[in-house]
């Protein structure tokens, strides 16, 4: 009983990992095909800012976590007018050249890469000079549940929760509200979608804002419960491109679905072995498999079961 | 290489070469090219006479790894951030072996199993991801995601338990004291690379002291780009080519696109563990920051900034950033070398080498035929 509850706990410590690691990845990625190697310093951004907002400007926890992600949303639309869509540079070029500086990094997935790598030396590094090799952190709330001879932090629960409520909020977001159809066709055919009226520059923008908003939000959940020093976003980075990859072409859904596998995988072999090492090992090994095995992702491979059911009929 | 001084029989062999070496698939195609090569080897030739040629090695072998990725990414249009995989992998194999059989003929036995072992582990990742129907970004997360394996696996190897014959794997701590890089049949011939002086006389400077493995690295850096030049200009190099540019139509040409991409992963694998024995002899030590990701990313940066078409690109390109990064110390170095890599893939997308080719050629080859984008990237609908 105390081991099936362990592992039910684990269970959802990885779960909630992998799945608000992903959200915000899961959008900037998986919706714009942009590889954004800075993920794991939006999340830093994030993660800073509550904790500044905590211990210098004195706000409550969870107003704090509002303000961490809404500075990282702002931070991911500058990011992405002059970086991503090139919109700041070619403003100026059109000014003083007379021509557009840059291309938009939009499906040009090495180049996104090769640019967000610069971006997060730079980021990281600037942390670093700002603010030192580390932060003060700010205490994890809630206190522990115990049962038997064990505790479980309470917040790490909470974390369960909210990612549940991230996926349900995204996904509501950007399958059933006229935003989300609009972003969904952008990203499939942008010539058509401004053709019928939808303002793709806009869309790209805000659609990069509530991606970095997302990392800014897992950065402001996890604050309390990780060192505050500039390379923390670095371990986020990996488990958030595998999920988002296994979970396959529908984001939102084969994030959730990728979260549990993975979780599941990881926090099974690392009850059996007693070694994170391991449960991260075996979590990036069941990636492989699944990459190889599912090519579309889990969410492809439902998509090939269901319309073969329908051939069938 | 200067074809024109040639005379009589030796012009139809040097013709013969320079025509194997020349094609659309490379850049420098021209007298005027093959002229400043040879200066530039020269160059780097009499380098060790004026710079410091011990730590200059590191860049001749690090660009062994950039070449690498150019001829599976720049090439065969395969994205792989797995190139430190076997890189590490060659390196590992290198120490251990060496470690067990610390003579000669041991350590030359050593570096061949590292650069077999990192081909053989090449090959097996790619029968795993190209005869499974693995394509485009998956392939690119798969390599990312056996790098990080590796580096989570080797960082816990720490115990006693993790010991191959006499060479213990070390866990975060690396792999010390890999024995000094002698070449050669114990007994018979044999010279050792590191750690060695090679007195030189040179007219002029009298006697000078260089660093033997500064040759080593420089010509296993010059043969593997002209070998390299030789390969992407064949019939095989104009498939793997095509296979970038369009696998489909490729596969109905009838050629065999998985074993193409296989093969040419590779050879890729085993420049790249060429790479990495050569970085484990040089600096007698291994440890698990090779499969990092910062490193992982290292190659794709250098290929990126030096023009991923080309080979040259990613010679000079690994040797100018890492020569950079290396040397200017402080804490402002990284931020600059950020900003760099920033401004470099958004105003030069092609890349730094094919764009001054096209500077220089005037309109050979247009710059905008080379920045087009590699992979189709929808990945998602929703």
């Amino acid at each position: 009983m105390v081991n099936g509850l362990n592992l039910a706990f684990q269970f959802l410590d990885s779960f909630a990992f992998v799945v608000l690691a992903a959200a915000g990845l899961a959008i900037i990625f998986g919706i714009m095909g942009v590889i954004n190697l800075a993920h794991g310093e939006f999340i830093l951004v994030g993660a800073y800012a509550t904790t500044f907002a905590v211990t210098a400007a004195g706000l409550p926890l969870p107003v704090a976590m509002v303000v961490g992600s809404l500075v990282t949303a702002l931070f991911g639309i500058a990011v992405e007018r002059t970086i991503i869509s090139g919109f700041v540079p070619n403003w100026i070029g059109q000014r003083t050249v007379g021509r557009d500086l840059i291309e938009p990094l939009y499906d040009r997935l090495a180049d996104s890469m090769v640019a967000t790598f610069g971006l997060s030396l730079v980021m990281v590094q600037s942390a670093r000079i700002l603010f030192g090799n580390s932060i003060e952190t700010v205490g994890t709330p809630f206190g522990n549940v115990a049962y038997g001879e064990f505790s479980y932090s309470t917040y790490r629960l909470v974390l369960a929760g909210v990612s549940i409520l991230v996926l349900v909020a995204a996904y509501y977001v950007f399958t059933r509200t006229t935003f989300g159809t609009r972003v969904r066709a952008t990203m499939a055919d942008e010539q058509t979608a401004k053709a019928l009226g939808v303002d793709t520059e806009r869309t790209y923008m805000l659609t990069f804002g509530i991606g970095s908003g997302l990392a800014g939000l897992t950065g402001a959940l996890f604050a309390p419960v990780l060192s505050m020093q500039p390379t923390l976003g670095d371990q986020f980075l990996i488990e958030a491109f595998v999920a988002v990859v296994v979970g396959g072409p529908s984001v939102v859904l084969g994030t959730a679905l990728s979260g549990g596998v993975l979780g599941a995988v990881s926090a099974t072999v690392t009850n059996l072995t007693d070694s994170t090492t391991f449960g991260r090992i075996a979590l990036l090994l069941a990636a492989m498999l699944a990459l190889r095995f599912l090519p579309g992702g889990i969410t492809g491979f439902i998509e090939r079961v269901r319309s073969r059911r329908q051939e069938g009929e | 290489m200067a074809a024109e001084s040639a005379t009589g029989a030796d012009r139809g062999a040097l013709a013969r070469i320079r025509g194997r070496l020349e094609g659309p698939n490379t850049v420098g195609n021209s007298t005027g090219f093959w002229i400043g090569f040879a200066v530039a080897v020269l160059a780097l030739v009499a380098y060790p006479l004026v710079g410091n040629g011990e730590s200059f090695s590191l860049f001749l072998v690090l660009a062994l790894l950039g070449l690498s990725l150019s001829l599976v990414w720049g090439y065969s249009g395969v994205l792989s951030f797995g190139q430190v995989v076997f890189f590490g992998v060659g390196g590992y194999t290198f120490g251990v072996v060496s470690i067990n059989l610390p003579d000669p003929t041991g350590i030359t036995a050593a570096a061949l199993t590292g650069v077999v072992v990192g081909g053989i582990t090449a090959a097996l990742l790619g029968y795993f991801m190209f005869y499974g129907g693995v394509r485009d970004v998956y392939v690119t997360i798969i390599t990312l995601v056996s790098t990080m394996v590796l580096q989570t696996f080797m960082a816990q190897t720490a115990g006693s338990e993790w010991t191959i014959g006499e060479a213990a794997l070390g866990g975060f701590n690396g792999m010390p004291a890999i024995p000094l890089l002698e070449l050669g049949i114990t007994g018979v011939v044999s010279y050792q690379f590191v750690f060695n002086t090679l007195e030189l006389f040179v007219p002029g400077l009298g006697t000078v002291e260089v660093d033997p493995f500064y040759y080593l690295a420089l010509a296993a850096l010059v043969a593997a780009y002209l070998g390299l030049r030789v390969l992407v200009n064949s019939d095989f190099g104009r498939v793997m080519v095509a296979v970038r540019e369009d696998q489909d139509r490729t596969q109905m040409f009838g050629y065999d696109v998985k074993r193409v991409k296989l093969l040419t992963f590779t050879v890729g694998g085993a420049l790249a563990a060429l790479s990495g024995v050569l970085y484990a002899a040089r600096n007698v030590y291994i440890d698990p920051q090779v499969f990092a990701l910062w490193f992982a990313t290292l190659p794709v940066i250098w290929v990126s900034v030096g023009g991923r078409k080309s080979l040259l690109g990613a010679v000079i390109a690994t040797i100018g950033i890492e020569y950079f990064r290396l040397s200017v110390q402080g804490e402002m170095a990284l931020v600059v070398l950020g900003a760099l890599l920033l401004v470099f893939i958004l105003a030069l997308p092609g890349g730094i080498v094919p764009w001054i080719a096209g500077k220089i050629s005037g309109s050979a080859v247009p710059v905008s035929e080379l920045d087009d984008a590699d992979a189709p990237a929808e990945v998602s609908e929703s």
